[in-house]
C-alpha cells in the first residue's frame, strides 16, 4: 500500500516537473519569437519542411477522405431522402473537424516525428550545449523559424485538405453516385458560414502550435525522459512517446476549442 | 609562460554538485589564471567533464561558486552569460560538430549568428582558421564524411573563429593514435602563441600532456586535490596525486623522491 502511494507521488512530482519544463520552454520559445533579428531564410526551409513537403500526404488523405465521406454521407442521408444535403454535410464536417485534426495528425506524423528525433540526436550529441556555448540562444536559433513555419503552415494546408475533400465528396457523391450537382455546392453555399471557417482556421492554428511546441520540448529535454532518454534507442523511444502525446493533445484540444466555439 | 601574478580569470569555490542521491563534486576550489594553460587530470568517471559544464555555465552547482571574468554564472542574467560565452571556445569531447552542415557553415556558423561580419569577411575568417588547422580543401565536406582527428581540427577551427579568451578542450585526443594527438597537441600550441587564449584542458594523456600545461590540477574523490606546476605536481607528497603519478607514469618518479630524501638525510 505504502509502496503504491509512492509511486503514485513519484508520477505526479515527475508528471508536474515535465509539465513546468515544457510550460517554461513554451515560454522561451515565445519570447524569442519577438525579439529581433527574425531570419526569413530560415523561416522558410523550416515552411519548405513542415509545410510544402506535407503537401502530396495532405491532397492524397484529403481527397480520400472526402470521398469517403460522400459515400457514406450518401447511403446515410438517403435513408431520410435528403441526399440533397450531402454537399452541406461533407463541407461543414471538413471544415469544422476532420481538416484540421487530419491535417494536424498528418503533420504530426510527418514533421513533429522528425523534430523530436533531430532535436533529440542535436542534445544527445552535445550541439545544443554547443550551441549555448557559442552563445548562440537554441530557442531562437532552432525553435523560433519552426513556430513560425507552423503557424503559416498549417492553417494552410487544412484549407487545401477541405478544397480537396469537397471536391473528393463531389467525385463520389455527383459523379458517381448521382447527387445534383447544383444541389451539391447550393446546399454548401448556404450553409457554411464564416464562423465555421474561423473555427477551422483557429484549430489549425492551435494545433501547429502545439505540435511544434510538443515534438521540439520532448526532443529538447530528452535527457530528462523517464525511460532513459541516450543514445538511439532514447531517441526512438522518446520521438514515439511525442508522437502519442501530441495526437492526444491535439485530440483533446480539438473538442475544447469545439466546446467553447460552438 | 607560467606567472604566478597573472589574475585568475575562472575560480571555483567550494562548488558541490549531486546527480540524483549521488555526490559527484564535493568542494572543488580552482582557480585559472589568464594567458596560463591549466589541466584537469584524474581517473575516468571522477567528473572531469562536471568540473568543465560548470566553467562553461550549463550546469549549476547545488552549492558554491563559479565565476569566470569576476561574474558569477549562477545568479548573472542570460544576456550577461552570453556576453561571458561569447569569450569562449570549446572543443568537446565528441567534438558536437552539426551534423546537418558543412565543414564552412560549421565553423562560418558564430560569425553569422554573434556578428555583423560581412559576407566576404566570414569567408575569409573562415579559410583563415581552416587553413591553419591544414583543412583547406575540406570546406564542402560533412562532418560524417571526415576522419576522427579531422573532425577534432574542425571542431578546433570552430572554437577559435571568435578570438575567444579561454578555449576548453574536453579530452582533446581521446580516440585519436599518437600521430594525430600529437598534431592536435602542435596546433594547439602554435594557435595559443598565435591567440594568447587561456587554455583549459581535460585530459587522459599523462604524461604527454604535462609538457603543454603550465598548471596540473588532480580531480579525485570530488575534490581538486591539488593545482601546481607540472614538476611539483611529480612530486607531490599529496597521497592521492602520489598514487595517480605512479599509475601513469610508473614507479621512477616515486623512487627519484626517495632519493632526495635519502641525500637530504645525508
Amino acid at each position: 500500500m505504502r509502496k503504491a502511494l509512492e509511486q503514485l507521488g513519484d508520477e505526479c512530482l515527475y508528471f508536474l516537473e515535465q509539465a513546468g519544463r515544457m510550460g517554461l520552454f513554451l515560454v522561451s520559445c515565445l519570447i524569442s519569437l519577438l525579439i529581433p533579428p527574425y531570419k526569413p531564410q530560415a523561416i522558410l526551409k523550416q515552411i519548405h519542411f513542415i509545410g510544402a513537403r506535407s503537401l502530396f500526404v495532405i491532397l492524397f488523405t484529403g481527397a480520400f477522405t472526402g470521398m469517403v465521406l460522400g459515400l457514406q454521407g450518401y447511403y446515410t442521408l438517403r435513408q431520410f431522402g435528403s441526399e440533397g444535403l450531402l454537399g452541406s454535410a461533407v463541407a461543414l464536417s471538413l471544415i469544422r473537424e476532420l481538416g484540421p485534426v487530419l491535417t494536424a495528425l498528418m503533420v504530426i506524423g510527418r514533421a513533429g516525428s522528425a523534430i523530436c528525433a533531430e532535436i533529440g540526436i542535436m542534445r544527445n550529441s552535445e550541439q545544443i550545449d554547443a550551441l549555448e556555448c557559442m552563445a548562440i540562444d537554441p530557442y531562437k536559433y532552432l525553435m523560433a523559424p519552426k513556430f513560425v513555419a507552423a503557424i503559416f503552415s498549417l492553417p494552410l494546408l487544412t484549407f487545401v485538405f477541405d478544397v480537396i475533400g469537397i471536391f473528393g465528396g463531389f467525385l463520389v457523391g455527383v459523379s458517381l453516385l448521382g447527387v445534383n450537382e447544383g444541389t451539391y455546392f447550393q446546399g454548401m453555399y448556404a450553409s457554411v458560414v464564416w464562423q465555421d471557417i474561423e473555427m477551422g482556421l483557429v484549430k489549425s492554428l492551435v494545433f501547429g502550435l502545439l505540435i511544434i511546441w510538443i515534438s521540439a520540448a520532448k526532443g529538447y529535454y530528452l535527457q530528462f525522459e523517464r525511460s532513459g532518454g541516450f543514445g538511439a534507442e532514447g531517441v526512438s523511444r522518446t520521438t514515439t512517446s511525442a508522437v502519442v502525446l501530441a495526437s492526444v493533445t491535439v485530440l483533446v484540444w480539438d473538442y475544447l476549442i469545439s466546446a467553447i466555439l460552438l | 609562460m607560467g606567472n604566478g601574478e597573472a589574475k585568475s580569470v575562472i575560480e571555483l569555490s567550494g562548488v558541490e554538485k549531486y546527480f540524483g542521491a549521488q555526490k559527484v563534486l564535493d568542494g572543488v576550489n580552482l582557480s585559472v589564471r589568464e594567458g596560463t594553460t591549466t589541466v584537469i587530470v584524474g581517473a575516468s568517471g571522477q567528473g572531469k567533464s562536471v568540473v568543465l559544464k560548470h566553467m562553461l555555465g550549463l550546469v549549476k552547482p547545488d552549492s558554491g561558486k563559479v565565476t569566470v571574468f569576476g561574474q558569477d554564472l549562477a545568479t548573472i542574467r542570460r544576456r550577461q552569460l552570453k556576453k561571458v560565452r561569447m569569450g569562449f571556445g570549446v572543443l568537446f569531447q565528441n567534438v558536437a560538430l552539426f551534423d546537418s552542415m558543412t565543414v564552412y557553415d560549421n565553423v562560418a556558423l558564430p560569425l553569422r549568428e554573434r556578428t555583423d561580419a560581412t559576407k566576404e569577411e566570414i569567408r575569409a575568417n573562415v579559410e583563415e582558421k581552416l587553413a591553419m588547422m591544414d583543412l583547406d580543401g575540406t570546406t564542402e565536406k560533412y562532418p560524417a564524411q571526415l576522419s576522427g582527428g579531422m573532425k577534432k581540427r574542425v571542431g578546433l577551427a570552430r572554437a577559435l573563429v571568435l578570438n575567444p579568451k579561454i578555449v576548453f578542450f574536453d579530452e582533446p585526443t581521446t580516440g585519436l593514435d599518437v600521430n594525430k594527438s600529437n598534431e592536435i597537441y602542435r596546433l594547439f600550441y602554435r594557435t595559443q602563441a598565435e591567440l594568447k587564449y587561456t587554455a583549459v584542458i581535460v585530459s587522459h594523456d599523462v604524461p604527454k600532456i604535462f609538457k603543454l600545461s603550465d598548471y596540473v590540477a588532480l580531480l579525485a574523490e570530488g575534490k581538486i586535490q591539488g593545482c601546481m606546476t607540472p614538476d611539483a605536481f611529480q612530486l607531490s607528497d599529496n597521497p592521492h596525486i602520489r598514487a595517480f603519478v605512479e599509475t601513469t607514469m610508473g614507479p621512477i618518479y616515486s623512487s627519484e623522491r626517495e632519493e632526495r630524501g635519502l641525500y637530504e638525510e645525508i
